[in-house]
């Protein structure tokens, strides 16, 4: 599938038995550890081994410790993230590892055009927001990941930060606030950050107003990549409008729970949590050509004029990517 | 003539320790250490002491018999004898009586404020990482957080009055060291880590080494300016705690401040570990930028993040699941899995 997902060299895997401080120390009764391994042992070197192998295919044994390497290292808290909270092997091994089925098998995304993200520097991916939950969002990252081999470091609402568990797993994914200062360090340490700048305006719209681009906001992910010196990569999503079509809103209720919309649509909330599912469509992913913005002038970003227009000429671009995706398409759920 | 130094502050450790560390200097004459208690016994021989409450104007006959030329203000702590009020009554007002007396002192040069990086509070909607010149999108409610950004704003008017003055202010990330005495480290050493549940905040730390490094020179002749002192990369409280192998209990983020309503109570270091701010700080984290303390103060942190609070780590007692422990567990089962393979041969394997 992809190189972060190839397993690395056997070798380099085992973790030496030597390396466990308390083992090679002295310990005067049976630790716990011992008498697990030895019972592990004792069935492994028996019936157990061999059943394990025909029932996991060869080189099980070397997966089975890959597994344990992981479990190690977070268990005792031995691994790294950056500066904005990204946990790189978290989100390798298991965010993006259960998000691909729902990509490649339920949506059946279809990404054109990976090329146009650079293999390394900054760049910014602007993309159209659509679905009520910003599954886009968490496709596109997926999209990025495996066919661009880069992280998407994502924009996010500030609503994602204020709730609990949601802000926990946004930043070890490798998101974080929408503002400009975020932003532009992520574009200058050379990351590939990913904004929508409709916003809730966009992925909260009603299902008639389906691929219409809403407004970009005050064009600040612009000043930010003319800063930055980073070409801007428009995205457009085929397909994320159709997963929860949003027919109407309980206004009064999203007001109670300081929520932007909660949204009708047409099998939530009769159906109960069974209308959380969404509808499986097919999706398309489409990168644009790079829009370069390091001709400009140092203090461009100042201007508001070229500031709006560049973000006009993106959202264009977006706009009429998505017209032309949608009379290729055959049917929504093709 | 040599410099003459005077350090407000040498009850606590990081006073005193910067007080030795300074006396030692080549073109240091004298340093006068100053507090308000009996002599500390921490303090090296070669500092003089001076028993002033910094409340008090005495301040000022002190700086002028000394002739003191460089003013190192440590005594901006969260820590104190005699509970809140006393505290921030240290900070704020004796900030004010000693700017207020090294404003009439011709002779002073230098002066160095020890400050932190609580000054940025700790808020979800605030940028991931802070820069110098970043203003909060909300003020520290109280606390430690909110007496130092008045102290700074204190200092910021002394710069306006005696421009001729070298002013430099040290934000500090949360000082770590073998034997740090801080309200985080008090937080470290309990049993079980209260967190918040669905929050798992950012930390950041300086090595009390680096702490003394920077001082000293900020106190000799580094660039003026306001900078961020923290060591390189982050550590998450979730890492933190399993790398002390103290278990975390998640609680609801109210029940949480229940808890530290409840601790606050307590005597001792339970009280401390959950103030207002540091259960801020446990909820949403922080952290700051660097990059001016590299490039323009011309210092680089020899501890990093984890490497300082490895350090600490490695000066408290374990807890109850040491990380040891688990690793003793994962990787007698590694070995097994990697040692089973070459015993059985290919050609013995049921086909």
């Amino acid at each position: 599938m992809t190189a972060a997902r190839e397993p690395a060299d056997p070798a380099a895997n085992v973790i030496p038995i030597e390396s466990a401080p308390s083992w090679s120390g002295p310990e005067p009764r049976p630790a716990l550890a011992d008498r697990l391994a030895d019972g592990v042992g004792a069935a492994l070197s028996g019936q157990l081994g061999a059943t394990a192998t025909r029932l996991f295919g060869k080189g099980w044994e070397q997966r089975a410790a890959d597994g344990l390497g992981f479990l190690r290292r977070r268990l005792t808290g031995d691994y790294e993230v950056d500066d904005f909270g990204f946990d790189r092997e978290l989100t390798e091994e298991v965010f993006l590892a259960l998000l691909r089925p729902l990509a490649e098998k339920y949506f059946r995304v279809e990404v054109r055009g990976a090329e146009h993200i650079p293999a390394d520097g900054g760049v910014l991916i602007v993309a159209n927001h659509s679905g009520t939950i910003p599954l886009d969002a968490l496709m596109t990252q997926v999209a990025v990941h495996d066919h661009a081999d880069r992280h998407l470091r994502m924009l996010a609402a500030d609503l994602v930060f204020v709730l609990p568990v949601v802000n926990e797993l946004a930043r070890k994914a490798g998101h974080t606030l929408a503002c400009n200062e975020d932003a532009q360090t992520l574009l200058e340490r050379g990351e590939v950050v990913g904004v929508w700048p409709e916003g809730f305006k966009g992925i909260g719209k009603p299902f008639a107003d389906r691929y219409k681009l809403q407004r970009f906001g005050r064009g600040g992910f612009v000043a930010s990549a003319l800063r930055a010196g980073v070409p801007i990569v428009p995205c457009s999503i085929v397909g994320a409008e159709e997963t929860y079509p949003m027919i109407g809103n309980f206004r009064t209720l999203a007001r109670l729970l300081g929520l932007p919309y909660v949204p009708i649509t047409p099998t939530f909330p009769w159906l109960g949590p069974f209308g959380a599912i969404p509808l499986p469509t097919k999706w398309t992913i489409q990168f644009g050509e790079p829009i370069p913005t390091d001709s400009y002038p140092k203090d461009a970003a100042e201007d508001p004029m070229l500031v709006f227009n560049l973000a006009d000429q993106v959202r264009e671009t977006i706009q009429h990517t998505l017209y032309k995706l949608l009379v290729q398409r055959r049917s929504v759920f093709g | 003539m040599g410099k003459v130094v005077l350090v407000t502050g040498v009850a606590h450790r990081l006073g005193a320790l910067f007080a030795g560390r300074i006396a030692e200097q080549p073109g240091v004459d004298r340093v006068v250490g100053v507090d308000a208690g009996p002599p500390p016994a921490a303090l090296p021989s070669a500092v003089q002491y001076a028993q002033v409450d910094l409340r008090r104007p005495a301040i000022a006959r002190v700086i002028a018999e000394h002739d003191v030329d460089t003013v190192v203000h440590l005594h901006v702590t969260a820590l104190g004898h005699g509970g809140r009020a006393l505290v921030k009554e240290n900070n704020v007002i004796g900030t004010m009586q000693l700017l207020g007396a090294c404003q009439k002192a011709p002779g002073v040069r230098r002066l160095v404020v020890k400050s932190t990086t609580a000054v940025y509070g700790s808020a979800p909607r605030d940028p991931a990482v802070f820069g110098e010149r970043m203003q909060p999108k909300a003020l520290p409610v109280g606390g430690f957080a909110r007496d130092a950004a008045e102290v700074e704003g204190y200092v910021r008017g002394f710069a306006r009055r005696r421009p001729d003055v070298a002013v430099t202010v040290l934000r500090f990330a949360n000082i770590l060291g073998p034997h740090g005495d801080t309200p985080l480290t008090a937080y470290f050493r309990l049993p079980l880590l209260p967190t918040a549940l669905g929050h798992d905040p950012r930390l950041q730390f300086v090595h009390e080494d680096d702490a003394l490094e920077v001082l000293r020179l900020a106190a000799l002749d580094a660039p003026t300016g306001t900078y961020n002192v923290a060591g390189d990369g982050v550590l998450l409280l979730s890492q933190c705690a399993r790398r002390l192998g103290r278990p975390t209990v998640p609680l609801l983020r109210p029940a949480l401040g229940l808890v530290g309503r409840l601790a606050r109570q307590l005597t001792a270091p339970a009280d401390r570990a959950f103030s207002q701010e540091q259960l801020q700080l446990l909820t949403h984290g922080r952290v700051v930028d660097t990059a001016l303390l590299r490039d323009t103060f011309g210092f680089t942190p020899r501890w990093t993040t984890p490497e300082a609070f490895a350090d600490f780590a490695a000066h408290v007692p374990p807890g109850p699941l040491p990380p040891t422990r688990l690793t003793a567990v994962t990787d007698r089962l590694t070995g097994l899995l990697t040692d089973h393979r070459p015993t059985e041969p290919e050609e013995l394997r049921p086909r």
